[in-house]
């Protein structure tokens, strides 16, 4: 996970003065969201179909659909929450934590994902290494997509319980229907589509908080001559006080943030994190899939700027935010600005836009849980060889069940909620390590079938001992819980790298022959297909848009860096 | 294969080349699936010209609750604008009618 966990919890005096226009809103996307299912019911014959949408969609479609499956409301409300609570440090999570990291995996990272036909993240560790790197880092995924899923659901009904009103089971159980209901008859296709529609749907609920917000608190210029004056300088900058040994907020150093967060914590999420890589997958060919990240990239550069203002906003009208003298929470603050200046109408569309981006959230997850539960574990380890058309059955089976334990764990959360943050935080360890093994297996031919496999445990390991145990026991004094995910990502991140090199010098390599396209340097040919006709277009061209997004990231950094 | 290759686990990168070729060259999504910029235009369509007409007969409170400004019809004209830009695009760029080759039994009618 990217999103920087806060408890979910927001202020019952919330409640949104909500009227039938707004409900009318709410109505129509929800019957849209359903005809998309029925609609791309009929698309659906094979598996690859339902799984990946048979590798047919326009890069534009999964580039958008890349950049909705982050964009779940946990991350809306949570980036907004940070902002709050951080100032303008949240950049960082956008133009240093998350563009490098999509330009490489469009770049560099790509070619080796599409062009081996690889239908998941965790396929390629088995074509790369063995059973054993790819049945345990098919498990986790699998359990992970669910956990999240289910952490989704939970946020879900408890912004909807206190926005409008309705009981926690209600919304659990209606989001959980719409959900399954759309995946199951659609597949991929449907999940994808409604995440292209929610994109645009949040978009035109956070502009107008962002502007009127603004306009609430005289412009950009009346913002930070409020924010500098109660919070201090640096709370307007990005690199403000990241000094080493120097105090700020956020607990980490500029070493820790470009090491940590913009290095492994980023690379690991972005570039193997299946839920990502899976509308990458499914276009329509190399170049479309190369695009897929770089064509998200630029949304992604100015994203920050609609969650972080009304984060920044919130903190000027409430200068208590968060702390005990006020009931708001840090992450009651884009609903805070919803109810304080929103009209009904737009209030409807904003509504509309915080359930799509929870339910986007969901649905992201158990798609690609879908996809790996059949694919990576059912049709490789349990029954195996059958007609496709079991796998698609099996598939749309596999998804209620995934939907249904989703909902399981919303519930659970809704009584446990403290263990579920540390489940959390458990699984996002585990993206550091599988980053670890890709980067060395794509990278260095010599790297042994079964030192995968090693690399993963010692990674996930040594970052959770980093984290629940030097962290947690004090024995080591880190400020804040953000600075200490970004040193225990680097510890698990040089863990599994030494590991994999010494258990590679004492195993036997993998045959040459058998490295084709999955190994920098070598090919596979489903490399070598022909650019379709209009892909030589210059604004087509992956590396012009991938160093175009990073020029732009870093030219963004210069106005809040001095 | 395994005996040829007895350290390999059965499942090799010309096995997946294989079957998802084979998968890809069966599959309805490219030939069937519909063009998602007709439901993005429609939707906005529809979401403009509800939001617009708010706008137009919304009182001088709410419009004070906005910091004075109207944001119903500004939202709203600009959800129109975002829809019809879609159906435009659409019109001027029909997607490209599926190669022959792909189910050539079952192609759609319209």
């Amino acid at each position: 996970m990217q999103t920087p966990t806060h408890p979910t919890y927001l202020a019952a005096e919330l409640r949104l003065p909500t009227n039938w226009l707004d409900y009318t809103i709410l109505a129509i996307y929800f019957v849209v969201v359903l005809g998309i299912g029925f609609a791309a019911r009929r698309s659906v014959k094979t598996s690859l179909d339902f799984f990946l949408s048979g590798r047919s969609l326009p890069a534009w479609v999964t580039g958008l659909a890349f950049i909705a499956a982050n964009l779940g409301a946990t991350e809306i409300l949570g980036m907004a929450a940070n902002s709050a609570q951080y100032g303008v440090y949240t950049t960082h999570w956008y133009w240093i934590g998350a563009i490098p990291a999509m330009v490489f995996l469009g770049l560099v990272m790509m070619p080796f994902y599409y062009g081996s036909k690889v239908r998941s993240v965790p396929e390629f560790l088995l074509l790369r290494f063995d059973r054993a790197a790819h049945l345990l880092s098919s498990i986790l995924f699998a359990f992970a997509a669910i956990l999240i899923a289910g952490v989704n659901l939970y946020a879900l009904a408890i912004v909807v319980e206190a926005l409008l009103g309705w009981p926690q089971w209600v919304a659990i159980v209606v989001a959980g229907f719409f959900v399954l209901a759309y995946i199951t008859l659609g597949g991929l296709s449907s999940a994808i589509y409604n995440e292209v529609l929610q994109f645009f749907v949040i978009l035109a609920a956070l502009i107008p908080i962002t502007v009127l917000g603004l306009k609430k608190v005289g412009g950009w210029d009346g913002l930070s001559d409020s924010l500098s004056k109660t919070h201090g300088d640096n709370f307007m900058t990005a690199w403000g006080g990241t000094g080493i040994g120097s105090d700020n907020p956020l607990g980490a150093n500029w070493l820790t943030i470009v090491l940590g967060l913009g290095f492994v914590l980023s690379f690991g999420y972005w570039t193997t994190n299946f839920a990502e890589v899976q509308r990458a997958l499914s276009a329509k060919n190399l170049s479309a899939a190369q695009r897929t990240p770089l064509i998200a990239a630029f949304p992604k550069i100015f994203i920050v700027f609609l969650v972080m203002i009304p984060g920044l906003v919130a903190a000027v009208l409430v200068p208590k935010i968060g702390t005990s003298g006020s009931d708001l929470q840090y992450n009651d603050a884009i609903p805070y600005l919803m109810e304080q200046l929103l009209p009904n109408g737009v209030l409807g569309i904003a509504v509309t836009g915080l359930l799509a981006a929870f339910m986007a959230g969901m649905a992201a997850n158990v798609s690609s849980f879908n996809t790996v539960f059949t694919t990576d574990i059912w049709a490789k380890y349990v029954v195996k060889g059958r007609e496709d058309g079991y796998y698609v059955r099996f598939g749309r089976l596999i998804t209620a069940i995934g939907v249904l334990a989703s909902v399981g764990t919303a519930f659970l959360a809704s009584s446990f909620s403290n263990i579920m943050a540390y489940l959390q935080t458990l699984f996002s360890f585990f993206n550091v390590p599988m980053f670890v093994v890709f980067i060395i297996g794509m990278f260095w031919k010599r790297a042994s079938v079964k030192s995968g496999f090693w690399g993963l445990i010692a990674g996930t390991t040594v970052a959770m001992l980093n984290y629940f145990w030097i962290y947690k026991q004090g024995v080591i004094d880190i400020p804040s819980d953000q600075g200490a995910n970004f040193v225990s990502a680097i510890a698990g991140f040089v863990a599994g790298a030494v590991v994999m090199v010494a258990v590679s010098l004492f195993t036997a390599p993998k045959p040459a022959a058998e490295l084709q396209g999955l190994v920098y340097g070598t090919r596979s040919p489903g490399m070598s297909e022909p650019p379709a006709a209009g892909d030589d277009a210059w604004y087509r061209k992956p590396a012009l848009l991938g160093w175009g997004a990073v020029v732009l990231a870093a030219a963004c950094y210069i106005p809040f860096s001095f | 294969m395994s005996e040829q290759h007895p350290e390999r686990h059965g499942y090799s990168e010309e096995d997946v080349l294989r079957e998802v070729s084979e998968l890809q060259t069966k599959s309805a999504t490219a030939a069937r699936l519909f063009d998602i910029r007709r439901i993005i235009g429609g939707l906005f369509v529809l979401y403009g010209v509800i939001v617009t007409i708010t706008g137009l007969t919304d009182s001088d409170a709410t419009i004070d609750k906005a910091q004075g400004v109207n944001i119903n019809l500004w939202t709203g004209l600009g959800m129109l604008l975002l829809g019809l830009f879609f159906l435009a695009w659409l019109k001027l760029r029909p997607a490209a009618p599926p190669p022959p080759d792909v189910l050539p039994d079952e192609k759609p009618t319209d």
